[in-house]
């Protein structure tokens, strides 16, 4: 058994933590999802949630997100308790779920454009039209989403949750079904997004993903968070490494991207 | 109120309205089956039929809108369940939008989508001989008690659409509605039933309503039919209005 790595105290919020949980539980009749659940993530950092399958990560976001209700337990987002200020809530988070949440019979563009009235901006057309081009996808707006592929759906998606600059994104496995090119481009966007200043809580099931992207890491299991640090901290949870020499053979995905770049 | 409602509900509004004018065969299917009886019952049925002293269609039309707007609605319940299915309906959720107008857009979508039916259907029985003398406000009645009817049998719809687990479950619901006109005075007067027959479908909305179009079409003393036949649709608003909430915000909690 790892030991508990949590560097603020148990009981007071860590200094700027926009997210703030503790004791968090939600039971599905008898299966307890979430047994008391402690985390911090400040402000502007990429947070990694990790765990396997079924280890509670979409229920931990679903009650962050105001889309589900907790047994026990409280969480804050943005200084707002999920419970009983739902709406402000909402009104600092965007949630970009496992499944692209877009309209199909819409175009990309008009996908966007809703989102911008339904946050209630003016100006929705400028707008879509900036995000089609940070996202390239400017040639593809004026097309039925259902046209689009999987990655050109999952930027629309990410772009649709940057609308209305939240401070808080959640994105919940965001890369799940993508292939290698596509993963890169949404690895690209969350980095922009946290150098701009947005807090990013995001869960994987991808060890090299929170390894690329998180300023900490996470690992949800069994209903707890048993371990969460840098990278740096988690590694030094194991043995230091032996120096060995090994020739170093390109990854499959080294030579993917090597071909499939050179033809672009 | 959210002070967000109405300018949510006109956004959502407008997407929903924007599928039907894409995919228009949801209007298509919804006419086909009525117009496809008009035919039957009127040119194959009808030389068979008592049914009054007037043309066929003119006794048949009321009933054919009324299976209109039964099949018309199980569209609410596709739609909702589509939009869960797709995680959009979550994406809405956690929005600081006002949530209500979630369901709302859908019921106006559906009213909108409901009456250019209902239109087509008139502009079709027109062309196979249906007359009528109403006068405007006769028409406006018709058209009240019309949508009173659809606004409640797509509260009804929005139930199985945020309660489905699949796409079949959502839209199975409407098959008992469209079948419950052909228990009434639809197609033949009820008078022609035998007992226990007769009984329920004189006591089922269906006929109240469609009593009351017809005395409407034909410029005859609606009676006090019309008070059942709107305390139907009211009550079926409310029941069905409370359940939809209910299980609104048990979906959303």
């Amino acid at each position: 058994m790892l030991p508990c790595m949590n560097t603020s105290p148990a009981t007071d919020r860590a200094e700027g933590a926009v997210i703030h949980v503790r004791g968090l539980e939600k039971s599905y009749k008898e299966l307890k999802v979430l047994r008391g659940v402690d985390v911090d993530v400040a402000r502007g950092s990429i947070f990694a949630l990790l765990g396997s399958n079924g280890a509670g990560k979409t229920t931990l976001v679903r009650i962050l997100s105001t889309l589900l209700k907790a047994d026990g337990g409280r969480a804050e987002v943005n200084g707002f308790d999920v419970t009983t200020r739902a709406a402000d809530v909402r009104e600092s988070i965007s949630l970009t779920g496992q499944f692209a949440a877009v309209d199909e019979i819409l175009t990309g563009r008009e996908n966007l454009t809703l989102v911008a009235r339904l946050r209630h901006l003016k100006d929705a057309g400028p707008i879509a039209d900036r995000l089609l081009r940070r996202f390239s996808l400017t040639d593809a707006g004026g097309r039925r989403v259902a046209t689009y592929s999987g990655g050109m759906r999952r930027r629309l998606d990410i772009a649709m949750s940057l609308i209305g600059d939240p401070p808080v994104i959640f994105l919940d496995e965001p890369t799940t079904g993508l292939d290698p090119e596509a993963r890169l481009e949404v690895w690209s966007a969350v980095q922009e997004l946290a150098a701009g200043g947005t807090t990013v809580l995001l869960t994987t099931q991808y060890l090299d993903e929170a390894e690329h992207l998180a300023d900490r890491i996470a690992i949800l299991h069994e209903g707890r968070i048993i371990v969460n640090g840098t990278l740096a901290e988690l590694k030094r949870l194991l043995p230091p490494a032996k120096v060995e020499y090994v020739e170093k053979q390109p990854t499959l995905e080294d030579v993917f991207l090597s071909l499939v770049g050179e033809q672009r | 109120m959210n002070k967000h409602f109405l300018g949510d509900t006109a956004v959502l509004l407008g997407r929903s309205l924007r599928h039907i004018a894409r995919s228009p065969d949801t209007i298509i299917t919804t006419v086909i089956t009525p117009i496809a009886m008009l035919l039957l019952f009127v040119y194959v049925l009808g030389g068979a039929i008592q049914a009054g002293t007037g043309s066929y269609v003119n006794y048949l039309l009321p009933g054919i809108l009324i299976i209109t707007i039964a099949s018309g609605i199980s569209y609410t319940a596709y739609r909702l369940f589509t939009d869960r299915q797709g995680g959009i309906f979550e994406r809405f959720q956690s929005m600081p939008i006002a949530r209500a107008a979630v369901l709302w857009a859908h019921v106006l979508t559906s009213l909108v989508a409901n009456l250019i039916s209902v239109v087509v259907v008139v502009l079709v029985a027109l062309a196979m001989g249906f007359r009528s003398g109403a006068g405007v406000l006769d028409w406006l009645a018709v058209a009240g008690i019309l949508v009173l009817f659809t606004l409640a049998l797509t509260w009804l719809a929005v139930i199985p659409g945020l309660a489905a687990s699949s796409v079949d479950g959502a839209s199975a619901f409407a098959y008992p509605l469209i079948f419950l006109p052909f228990i009434s005075s639809a197609f033949v007067p009820t008078a022609s039933m035998p007992g226990p027959v007769r009984a329920f479908a004189e006591n089922q909305p269906v006929t109240s309503i469609v009593n009351t179009l017809r005395a409407l079409f034909t410029e005859q003393p609606v009676g006090t039919g019309i008070w059942t036949a709107l305390a139907w649709c009211a009550g079926l608003l409310v029941v069905a209005v409370t359940f939809a909430g209910t299980t609104y915000r048990r979906r959303v909690s």
